[in-house]
């Protein structure tokens, strides 16, 4: 299809289809106090990008492969250790950025637009990567609709939900895949270091402005797309990178959240009343 | 008539302390049993055997195949970031009808809440919530961990006459934690008091036979609770050890 070739058309679908999945995603991440296990999901991503690159391998699947064995490290780690979980996480996220740039400087045949990998290069998404976005976002969602029982009642209360029969268990090492993807396929759109914040800022400005669960994640995914949206036209009339131009977009959204518009309306229809 | 859920001769054990050890209990259909004992004697650990969700280290836990189990925690605290109605709340594990909903919220006296946010609930009316989402589903074992905890007197004794009713209508076993170690349910079929063990096991007097208790609170004690007669055959010293000399 000629729309394909247009890459200014590639990367607003490829940026509204990992928005609309970052919406309920974030909430996750919100309600269950785990934005710092994506950032060090994230970190870790750079690890998959060099070996992508030395191997000749497709870089979403090597990163989501090495966001899995960090991931997996983390459990393993939890078990093994009495450290608190945000002292485990420095220590992978750092420790594996750390091993990244090392296996970088040694490999200096390959160069890395670095840039690009940490702040996103959304105008060179191409239809391999959008088709990622798309069908690996689609087979998040509907696992995401499948465990969002189990994944909820979890993150309201553990041992109630094991208790009455669910496995909130293993719904949590699912959903943590499922965020290793999010990373994996959100490398070229927004950048490593940038991603948890489109997981985060649409999740909180929604919370702002619902009153259920469900609510907030759809309305989530609505703010993430409107952000793109917007941070994309931007940063095309400002020539500014794409991924903190969402952000950007993205903060301001919330801030307009946090004014009581509710308040207001009701207000101006006492004041007329009277 | 076979039990709900059994525990023989069950232990747990942390860092090298026993939590609690040599506890057995059975629950069976329309029977209450009540557990008491101090801060720290393992009631919640005993329940959590009980609910399937600790393995015990010693001894063994069986539940009846196929029974709903409904479970009132001691403590549950909502994260701000999380928007949660008293529907949704009901909602948590399974999805119920309307109808059922407000039967179990009207049968709590919270009806009028439904659509309230969680987090604005008072101690009182939350724990009422815990329980109107409990009934909900109409379990067969039914744990309460200290399900009047933050209620005042005239809502506990209002809660104690729920559960009746519950057991009444439900007919389902009901395993209840109370930190109080003299009064319990007069509807109660076993007591077992709790220190680390099994300290002593009975069944609850009638309080309201009790010439102490009446000479103490007058007449009108409320027929609802019960008095339980601790019979000890040791001591626990503070360090934490047991004393068998008298």
């Amino acid at each position: 299809m000629p729309m394909f070739d247009d890459f200014i058309f590639r990367a607003f679908a490829a940026g509204i289809g990992l928005a609309l999945i970052t919406g309920p995603l974030g909430c996750f991440i919100v309600w269950r106090r785990l934005s710092y296990f994506g950032d060090t999901i994230a970190h870790s991503a750079l690890l998959g990008v060099v070996i992508a690159y030395a191997l000749n391998f497709n870089l979403i699947i090597s990163v989501f492969a090495v966001s899995c064995f960090i991931a997996l490290s983390l459990l393993f780690l939890q078990r093994k250790t009495s450290l608190p979980d945000d002292a485990l996480l420095g220590l992978l996220a750092h420790s594996v950025l750390a091993i990244g740039l090392v296996l970088l400087g040694i490999l200096s045949f390959i160069r890395i637009d670095l840039m690009g990998l940490l702040f996103g290069d959304i105008l060179s998404v191409n239809v391999t990567d959008l088709m990622f976005v798309w069908i690996g976002g689609s087979i998040v969602l509907v696992v995401l609709i499948l465990i969002w029982r189990p994944l909820f009642a979890g993150t309201v209360n553990l041992e109630l939900a094991k208790a009455e029969g669910l496995n909130p268990d293993l719904a949590n090492a699912i959903f943590t895949v499922l965020i290793a993807s999010v990373i994996a396929i959100s490398i070229k759109i927004v950048g490593i270091l940038l991603i948890t914040g489109l997981l985060i800022i649409p999740a909180a400005a929604s919370r702002n402005l619902s009153s259920t669960p469900i609510q907030m994640a759809i309305i989530s995914s609505i703010i993430g797309v409107a952000c793109v949206f917007l941070g994309l036209q931007s940063s095309m009339i400002w020539n500014s990178p794409s991924g903190p131009t969402i952000l950007a977009i993205a903060l301001g959204v919330f801030i307009l959240t946090l004014l009581p518009l509710k308040k207001l309306l009701i207000s101006k229809k006492k004041n007329r009343i009277k | 008539m076979d039990s709900l859920i059994e525990l023989k001769n069950c232990g747990v054990t942390r860092n090298q302390k026993w939590l609690v050890r040599g506890v057995s209990l059975k629950v069976s259909q329309g029977q209450i049993v009540t557990l008491i004992g101090p801060n720290g004697s393992g009631k919640s650990t005993t329940a959590k055997m009980a609910l399937g969700i600790l393995k015990p280290d010693e001894g063994s836990n069986s539940i009846k195949d196929n029974i709903k189990i409904s479970y009132v925690p001691q403590k549950i605290s909502i994260d701000w970031s999380l928007p949660l109605r008293v529907l949704d709340f009901m909602n948590l594990i399974e999805k119920h009808k309307i109808s059922e909903i407000t039967d179990a919220l009207n049968m709590t006296g919270i009806k009028h809440l439904i659509y309230r946010d969680v987090r604005n609930l008072s101690g009182g009316e939350f724990q009422r919530l815990l329980m109107s989402r409990a009934i909900v589903k109409k379990p067969n074992f039914l744990v309460l961990d200290e399900p009047v905890q933050g209620v005042d007197y005239p809502g506990e004794i209002a809660l104690y006459k729920t559960i009746q009713e519950i057991v009444k209508n439900i007919n389902c076993g009901i395993l209840l934690i109370s930190h109080n170690l003299h009064v319990v349910m007069s509807q109660t079929d076993h007591v077992i008091c709790l220190n680390g063990h099994v300290c002593c096991s009975g069944v609850p007097k009638s309080i309201v036979k009790e010439p102490e208790y009446i000479k103490l609170f007058g007449k009108n004690i409320d027929p609802t609770l019960a008095f339980y007669q601790h019979e000890h055959d040791h001591e626990h010293l503070p360090d934490g050890s047991v004393d068998h000399s008298h």
